[in-house]
């Protein structure tokens, strides 16, 4: 097969640029193949992150001809003629090449109030199949972070970060408030620290995402509006109201850190 | 509920790598943009100037039909022609009995899920695609007034809902031939498929799916809820594909019927 030319992004915090790479490209392999090809041949010290090789692990995650996609899983054939741009993935700082710093979303995962479960019955807890289905699609999150990466609230506003969890964590909450064991009421946390208000439904996260996951239908909008239910509909509120429940139904809200 | 302590601070302002260009993106991202522009821009002006005509909006029995316009049913006003009454006028509005009903169908697609992507991306650029730069120098989401007003969805939705129900009745209605019977005609299939794709287009909202069923923390506890939830999941996922029919056939229902009415078509009967 022909030989291609990789655009590829070298640089680290002190700045960078293009260097273009011409290499052999044989049939069926994806971008990381012929990243390594340039690892092998021109470029040894050309530093980009991966494990699975397999999209699964999500570890190469970078953005090709400018769109965040995991290199593993990127067929070259499946890319328009022309030299492959290979950039790192823009939303997080850079460490060196194709190599980010993904320490934000660290950050966010610690911030996420825990599971909280009732005392544990005589007969032990129990959960029925349609529960359990229900945040199924949520635990295939590989972690790669291009939803994070892709989303235009941090991507082109950096300040934002500091109040926004973003779609990998918006579907770990969704997951949560979903859980038939867990009692913790996260509606007003999202909301007010977590800028689930800051989501404007452009589904990108979705669009990228390498296991499919309906992050937008499927956790932000059922998530916006459990947020409409605790804090927007009057006639919830004057049913809360008239039943004397608080915004959770039996069981005290309360909130329990992460350890 | 207090806010959770984090340990680990939020670092920001770190170098970012790649070049600084607003995409380096090679497809024709700027395509969905401008058809959704198009296709949105279209339809305001059309029923911006149906809106205002106050005519041709409903063939009645001088021609042996019973067909009104979407835009103009229920007509309100107390100027509608002949045999279009709702019933019910507000006594004193002197302009288009359309401009009393549609801010309620308006506000629905307004504060629609679906639109709010389509109409970010492509009028506000805030993206205006996935991996292009937002074409804003600060962003605040839907966090503040105006766009916080997005949380009234459902109670759009529930107006939405009544207005299916009366284009139902008008479907139905449009059966009825005044002078020669009951029959089937091209105005009356227009308005049935307008009916079903707003019915499809309604169903298949978001604020639906989490109001029967999708609200609820445990299906197991709530069986009916569940099934409800479990019917309406796959019409969600073809919600685009509702919104851009119904929206699309909505406008040519009226042409059809301005057409008919103003003497320009015929109202064919096919059995």
């Amino acid at each position: 097969m022909a030989d291609v030319t990789m655009r590829v992004w070298r640089g680290d915090a002190s700045g960078g640029d293009f260097e273009d790479y011409t290499v052999a490209q044989n049939e069926g392999e994806v971008v990381l193949d012929v990243i390594h090809r340039i690892q092998a041949t021109e470029a040894p010290d050309l530093a980009c992150r991966w494990n699975c090789k397999a999209g699964k692990c999500g570890s190469c995650a970078a953005e090709i001809n400018g769109k965040p996609r995991l290199m593993c899983m990127t067929r070259m054939d499946d890319l328009p003629e022309g030299p492959v741009t290979v950039t790192p993935m823009k939303t997080f700082p850079i460490i060196r090449d194709l190599v980010t710093d993904v320490s934000f979303n660290f950050a966010m995962a610690e911030r996420v109030p825990a599971l909280l479960p009732p005392p544990m019955p005589e007969d032990g807890y129990r959960m029925f199949q349609e529960d359990v289905e229900r945040g199924q699609e949520f635990r295939k999150c590989i972690e790669c972070f291009m939803c994070q990466d892709v989303c235009h609230v941090i991507r082109d506003h950096e300040e934002n970060k500091q109040y926004y969890a973003g779609p990998r964590f918006f579907i770990r909450y969704a997951e949560l408030e979903m859980h038939p064991l867990d009692q913790n009421d996260r509606r007003d946390y999202v909301r007010d620290e977590m800028g689930l208000g800051y989501c404007n439904i452009t589904k990108c996260c979705t669009e990228v995402c390498p296991e499919h996951i309906k992050i937008t239908d499927n956790a932000i909008i059922p998530l916006k509006e459990r947020v409409v239910d605790a804090n927007y509909d009057p006639v919830a509120w004057l049913g809360r109201k008239i039943r004397r429940r608080t915004k959770r139904t039996a069981t005290e809200a309360g909130v329990q850190p992460a350890p | 509920m207090a806010a959770i302590e984090s340990a680990t601070k939020v670092e920001l302002g770190g170098v970012r790598g790649g070049p600084d260009v607003p995409t380096l993106r090679k497809d024709r991202w700027w395509l969905q943009p401008v058809v959704t522009v198009s296709i949105l821009t279209s339809f305001v002006v059309y029923s911006t100037w149906a809106a205002f005509q106050n005519q041709n909006y409903y063939v009645g029995a001088a021609a042996h039909r019973d067909l009104i316009s979407p835009f103009y049913s229920p007509c309100l006003g107390n100027t509608c022609v002949p045999g279009s009454g709702s019933g019910f006028a507000i006594h004193g509005w002197g302009w288009s009995p359309a401009l009393l009903i549609l801010i309620f169908p308006l506000g629905f697609r307004l504060t629609c899920y679906y639109y709010r992507r389509s109409y970010y991306r492509a009028f506000w650029w805030s993206p205006p695609a996935c991996a292009v730069a937002d074409g804003h120098g600060s962003y605040s989401g839907e966090t503040k007034f105006p766009l916080i007003m997005h949380n009234a969805h459902r109670y759009f939705f529930y107006a939405g809902l009544v207005f299916n129900v009366l284009l139902t009745y008008d479907a139905i209605r449009a059966f009825r031939q005044p002078g020669l019977g009951w029959g089937v005609t091209v105005g009356t299939v227009v308005l049935l498929v307008n009916a079903a794709l707003l019915w499809a287009y309604s169903l298949s909202c978001h604020a639906c799916r989490h109001l029967c069923g999708g609200g609820v923390k445990t299906f197991s506890e709530h069986k009916t809820r569940y099934k409800i939830w479990k019917f309406l999941t796959p019409l969600n996922a073809k919600h685009m594909n509702f919104a851009w029919a119904s929206l699309i056939f909505v406008a040519l229902t009226d042409v059809y019927v301005r057409l008919v009415a103003s003497g320009v078509l015929t109202d064919y009967k096919l059995f």
